[in-house]
């Protein structure tokens, strides 16, 4: 009987006797984290694809990039510091931001793919942290308690996309006035609220609210119905976080291409 | 017949080392059969805790391949048996003997949290009336066999060593098994808070990942309670909303 003298408990950095691919679920975590931080950086500090053409809007259309909506402001406004680069985005841009940052799928997630916190189950932490570790419970992960109010926000947001989709179907024409029409884009447009409610709405804050809150819910059967459709939600919070996060940069880019010419929009009707 | 090595962990209180042992296996066959075969074989003397071989005593928890799991049910067409797999003790309570560990931290937690206490009886008999919508929720906490394998790879506890200020995984779905009953009218948000620090708790899900029993720890029970922690404390506007209904 061959022996191996290690520690039953070394805890270093990393140290597992896991077998399987353990690191494969942080490093997709942050590179799909960084891939849309790093788009959404670019699409909020370039709002001109040329001189005069903004890239959130498609001639020709009423199509509004959702990283722009609501479209606040065209110039910067008198208030803002000269020495800050302008950009309609950042004025709206941080309460979606917000409602993710502190969503409890994108919390555990971004623990572990950024901050190691664990880096994975059963798999050694960074030695700093040891004994000083605070988690949620002080200042500053005790903010993340702040996030039913982004919720709050989110379904602003949600009805204000929900009224960009319903303009992305009406066309500008020559002369004045606008006609109905259905384009790629429109289709694309009314994707975005729909799977952003479908994230939002499977929210851990909002499945509380909405029921979870009560001991009894036996009471009211729109209560108990509500609650049990927003826990149907909830059991793919995580596959909606990363769907919806996806396409509203997919329309944000479907939008820019447009703008700057270098597609054009498809129009169905 | 096919033969599988086991590289288990031998030695007492955390001094030791790693033991091959090289043995046949059937079809069929969990981890918990091949310590057996081992202890009977070739180690008579190794220390190993189970019961009931089935999955629901909660006493075979160990680490396979580094994965806390019940040794019962963890069958070996689930193991890649071209290597050794490696089965040792859970790494976060004291070690005892080989395989075996020192749990009643985990019974002593227990003790702190206010029991069930149910509101004045219904009928003259002396029971209750509930609704089973009701007692759905805390039903499925009720199927936690007590195997700690969630507090095992809870890092709070593993990493960081908060036994003295954390209750871990295990004992949040306790209490939220008693918060949600619709009979009872303890207040252990409190507690919960500033004593049991479910603020510790960073959402990793890892309880919900090795519980045998699928109960959805994180989601249908810590994130609940942390909600109702924030309804409470964190949550101003709310608490002017309630004043003025």
């Amino acid at each position: 009987m061959a022996s191996i003298d290690v520690p039953l408990k070394d805890g270093g950095f990393g140290s597992t006797r896991r077998t399987d691919n353990w690191w494969l679920e942080p490093l997709l975590i942050f590179l799909g984290y960084a891939l849309f931080l790093g788009y959404s950086n670019y699409a909020v500090f370039t709002p001109m694809c040329g001189p005069t053409q903004p890239c959130y809007e498609v001639p020709g259309t009423n199509y509004l990039s959702p990283m722009y909506s609501p479209l606040l402001f065209t110039s910067a406004p008198s208030w803002w510091p000269g020495f800050i680069p302008f950009s309609a985005a950042m004025l709206i841009l941080w309460a979606p931001a917000g409602f993710r940052f502190t969503c409890y799928y994108y919390r555990g997630a971004y623990y572990k793919g950024f901050w190691a916190d664990p880096l994975s189950c059963a798999v050694g932490e960074p030695g700093f942290r040891g004994k000083n570790y605070r988690g949620e419970r002080k200042f500053p992960l005790i903010m993340q308690n702040i996030h039913r109010y982004f919720l709050y926000l989110a379904i602003v947001f949600i009805v204000l996309l929900t009224w960009d989709a319903w303009r992305a179907l009406w066309f500008p024409v020559a002369g004045g006035g606008e006609v109905f029409g259905i384009g790629l884009g429109t289709l694309i447009m009314i994707g975005n609220p729909i799977l952003l409610g479908l994230y939002a709405f499977g929210c851990h804050s909002f499945r509380h609210l909405i029921g979870g809150r009560k001991d009894v819910m036996s009471g009211s059967s729109v209560t108990k119905s509500c609650y049990d459709c927003v826990s149907h939600l909830n059991k793919n919070h995580m596959k909606w976080a990363w769907i919806s996060m996806f396409y509203v940069g997919g329309v944000d880019l479907y939008i820019r291409l447009c703008a700057a010419g270098t597609i054009t929009d498809l129009r169905i009707l | 017949m096919a033969s599988a090595t086991f590289r288990i962990w031998r030695g007492e209180r955390g001094a030791g080392k790693f033991v091959d042992y090289t043995t046949e296996f059937e079809e069929g066959m969990v981890v918990l059969d091949m310590v057996h075969k081992i202890q009977a074989n070739s180690a008579n003397d190794m220390a190993v805790r189970w019961n009931c071989k089935a999955g629901k005593c909660g006493s075979c928890s160990a680490e396979i391949n580094g994965k806390p799991k019940l040794m019962c049910m963890t069958r070996l067409n689930q193991l890649d048996l071209t290597q050794p797999v490696t089965v040792e003790p859970m790494k976060t309570f004291p070690h005892v003997k080989d395989l075996v560990t020192d749990v009643s931290w985990n019974y002593r937690v227990k003790k702190k949290i206010q029991k069930f206490t149910p509101r004045p009886a219904d009928a003259a008999d002396g029971t209750w009336r509930m609704q089973q919508a009701d007692v759905d929720r805390p039903q499925e906490f009720r199927k936690c066999i007590e195997c700690f394998l969630c507090q095992d790879v809870c890092h709070v506890l593993r990493d960081h060593d908060k036994h003295d200020e954390f209750i871990g995984p295990r004992f949040l779905i306790y209490t939220a098994q008693l918060e949600m009953h619709p009979l009872d009218t303890g207040d252990r948000l409190k507690a919960l808070k500033d004593d049991f620090n479910i603020g510790y708790c960073n959402i990793t899900k890892c309880c919900t990942k090795v519980c045998p029993e699928e109960i959805k720890i994180t989601d249908n029970a810590i994130i609940p309670l942390k909600e109702r922690i924030v309804d409470e404390y964190y949550d101003p506007l709310g608490k002017l909303f309630k004043m003025f209904k």
